[in-house]
């Protein structure tokens, strides 16, 4: 099946959940909703034509800070040698998918980790706990306006003199995420002396605005 | 380290008599004896962090055989060892875990950070979230070891490192301060 077909064959089950299709992309992709996915991708793994009984990969998005979150995952079909990727837009404020898991094991821990980075709570999951970072870890990490947090467990986490430019920066609406210059980062390391090193950091911020 | 641990520096040949009684007898103190014993059997610990903990096993094997130097006896057990080869970078999630290996570790005990990430946070040390910016930020290091990662030969060279600082120390010395802490 090619990515047209497979998309008739969604289209005729679920007209009302597709909400934009890419055959032409590099990898073919149909962006569905939310809501009805787990129907969705039992369908899609067990109807006999499609028989996408492989997720190859389940990956969280973030598209920047105004906008939304998102998950692709990349199917695939072992026996009909075919594949097709299925998109899902969702808010940054709730961040909710129905889970996936039940249908194909890969994506338990895949879930975990979108969750753990990206703070995407995946509804059904059996066992959504964080997977890499520390349990009691605050933030979701690989979020574009993400902001450390300042200690962990007594322990600093950014760098000392990091802290005072998290404090005071302001947020680069263009890139929808923070922007450092290097040189205002370490005061007194490029110019040798503190004093030195202050006047650099207020230079480049204005650089940084400009 | 107090100056009082260290009776040996610049004397050392004092402590070391040979052929005064003949061939095969030497004359030393018991404290310089028993830091040989020391300096020549550190135990370290087997852990690996990350991709130096390559080059340590590289180190520990036969082409670079750190056993010469009797420090190839790498324990399971923290209960067992001499010294903690901080081999990798310190995540904030494994740093609560080194800290209680290292307190698990019986007195004298000694921490060797090799490469960059384990002395400093290394290449994350600006925006690395997750990692700790230096293992000297929970437990004391006795020696930096720097590269990413180090060679052998410059892990073999920090563990030279501790040998010369155990060879320095005054064993009666340090069970008084210690007995005077308590």
């Amino acid at each position: 099946m090619n990515p047209e077909e497979i998309h008739q064959k969604l289209q005729a089950k679920f007209a009302d959940e597709i909400i934009a299709v890419n055959t032409d992309a590099l990898d073919p992709y149909i962006q569905v909703a939310p809501a009805r996915f787990l129907e969705i991708a039992t369908f899609l793994c067990e109807d006999p034509a499609l028989s996408f009984k492989s997720l190859m990969s389940l990956s969280g998005m973030d598209y920047g800070a105004e906008t939304e979150l998102g998950v692709v995952y990349s199917l695939h079909s072992l026996a009909k040698k075919h594949k097709i990727t299925i998109r899902i837009n969702v808010d940054r404020t709730d961040a909710h998918i129905p889970s996936a898991e039940t249908v194909w094991r890969t994506a338990d821990w895949h879930e975990r980790e979108a969750y753990d980075l990206f703070g995407i709570h995946f509804d059904g999951h059996r066992d959504l706990r964080r997977i890499l970072c520390p349990e009691d870890w605050e933030g979701w990490p690989l979020r574009k306006d993400y902001i450390v947090q300042e200690y962990y467990h007594g322990m600093r986490v950014p760098y000392q003199e990091d802290w005072q430019k998290y404090e005071t920066f302001s947020r680069n609406p263009e890139r929808g995420h923070h922007v450092f210059e290097f040189e205002s980062k370490v005061p007194g390391l490029l110019n040798g002396s503190q004093e030195n090193g202050d006047d650099s950091a207020g230079k480049s911020e204005d650089r940084t605005d400009g | 380290m107090a100056n009082n641990l260290r009776p040996f520096v610049g004397k050392e040949q004092q402590f070391l008599q040979e052929g005064t009684y003949g061939e095969n007898f030497i004359i030393t103190s018991v404290d310089r004896i028993l830091s040989w014993a020391r300096l020549s059997s550190i135990w370290p610990m087997t852990f690996g962090l990350a991709c130096c903990a390559i080059e340590m096993m590289a180190t520990a094997a036969s082409r670079y055989d750190l056993d010469r130097f009797g420090a190839g006896v790498m324990r399971p057990s923290p209960r067992q060892t001499d010294l903690m080869i901080v081999a990798g970078t310190v995540t904030l999630k494994m740093a609560d875990r080194i800290k209680r290996l290292y307190d698990q570790m019986p007195e004298p005990k000694y921490v060797l950070a090799m490469g960059s990430c384990a002395t400093s946070g290394g290449p994350y040390w600006q925006h690395g979230y997750h990692v700790l910016k230096g293992v000297d930020l929970i437990v004391p290091v006795d020696v930096y070891v720097t590269g990413c990662p180090p060679r052998p030969e410059a892990l073999i060279d920090g563990v030279l490192k501790i040998q010369e600082k155990i060879r320095k120390e005054s064993n009666f010395a340090r069970k008084k301060q210690e007995r005077a802490n308590v």
